[in-house]
């Protein structure tokens, strides 16, 4: 007689547990008011920023983030449009910033003349941002921010 | 024996040929006897309005997008790579289509183009760029042709849309802006020495000014 009042108690749970879960909607950021198992509108896409104003790196480390669009720039073993402005002996003509020198390394730390294979495909790294309101707040804290909030006269 | 039926044998078709056009001839440099001189004027201007309609409106259907990619050497190479790029769709809906940049709007050098293209035919009657990887092959010879021509008539076909006259600098991003005021107003370059690639892709670069 337990054992069948238990399997009827089972019975209820799961059968409302699976619909409340069906019916369950989760307003994220990203996701919006859309139930998890319906799939909602595609977002509008945005614009890029197209500013050329240099973005503040996170950290020392980060790949600089490209401040203009590159549409159909073509970057493959043909060519690299990125190079057109960004080469070292294009720069002075464009005013664009040079390709780091680290670029020029080899994976045994040998220089080569120009930019090597394994650092030609610019947008591995550096990719273009869009104009948007991000869905999800970000409180990353750089190193400088962080560092100022040391005690005053406390170690540096 | 059939010779010998028509009794005289049969002159080669080359003899019959050549007499005609001796006969042709004759008529033609004499004065009608038959029609009106105002019968003649009227009808050599009908013949002139349709020959010069019939070859202008066959001229014009080769100057059209579905003309152009009804080979697939185009339809499967260039005219696949045109899709993606802003020429081909965009926010206001206005395409360049083939023509619009490959052909001048000019009408003798249209004509002049258009005998160049005489070379295009042979190319396509034997197979010169049947396949992908011929197409490829010859990917940085068909560019420097553009190009050149681009180079040469300072990216007229360009400029038939994209005049520096109506360009307003202060709409464009200000990478762009600078760039046009230091380059393109200036005449120091042309449409074409910046904007490689933009409607195709581009070959190898290897050794074009200003790509590495």
């Amino acid at each position: 007689m337990i054992g069948k009042h238990w399997l009827l108690a089972l019975a209820i749970i799961s059968a409302t547990a699976s619909t409340s879960l069906v019916a369950q909607t989760v307003s994220s950021g990203l996701r919006g008011p859309t139930p998890l198992n319906e799939e909602g509108p595609a977002a509008p896409m945005t614009p890029l920023r197209n500013t050329t104003e240099k973005k503040v790196r996170s950290y020392p480390e980060q790949p600089p983030v490209i401040p203009h669009t590159t549409e159909g720039y073509q970057i493959d073993m043909n060519g690299n449009k990125c190079l057109s402005c960004h080469a070292r002996a294009r720069t002075a003509e464009s005013q664009a910033p040079m390709v780091s020198i680290t670029h020029f390394m080899d994976r045994d730390g040998q220089f080569l003349a120009s930019v090597s294979p394994r650092r030609f495909f610019c947008t591995e790294c550096h990719v273009p941002q869009n104009v948007v309101k991000p869905p999800v707040d970000n409180d990353f804290i750089d190193i400088d921010t962080l560092l100022s909030r040391a005690a005053p006269g406390g170690r540096r | 024996m059939s010779a010998a039926d028509q009794g005289a044998p049969r002159r080669s078709w080359l003899v019959r040929l050549w007499a005609f056009v001796v006969e042709l001839w004759d008529v033609l440099r004499r004065p009608s006897s038959v029609f009106g001189l105002g019968v003649l004027v009227f009808a050599g201007f009908v013949a002139g309005v349709v020959f010069w309609g019939g070859f202008n409106t066959a001229l014009e259907v080769t100057n059209t997008e579905k003309f152009c990619t009804g080979c697939h050497e185009m339809r499967d190479n260039v005219f696949a790579e045109l899709k993606p790029t802003i020429h081909f769709s965009n926010r206001s809906g206005v395409r360049a289509s083939c023509p619009d940049c490959h052909v001048p709007h000019n009408w003798t050098d249209k004509i002049a183009r258009k005998m160049q293209a005489s070379k295009e035919v042979w190319g396509h009657l034997f197979g010169t760029i049947n396949t992908r990887e011929k197409f490829v092959d010859h990917r940085l010879e068909l560019a420097l042709h553009e190009w050149a021509r681009f180079k040469a008539n300072d990216s007229l076909e360009c400029r038939n849309c994209h005049s520096a006259e109506s360009m307003d600098i202060t709409k464009q991003s200000p990478r762009a802006s600078v760039a046009h005021q230091r380059f393109l107003f200036t005449g120091e370059k042309t449409c074409i020495d910046c904007h490689k690639g933009i409607a195709h892709h581009l070959p190898d670069m290897r050794g074009i000014p200003g790509w590495q």
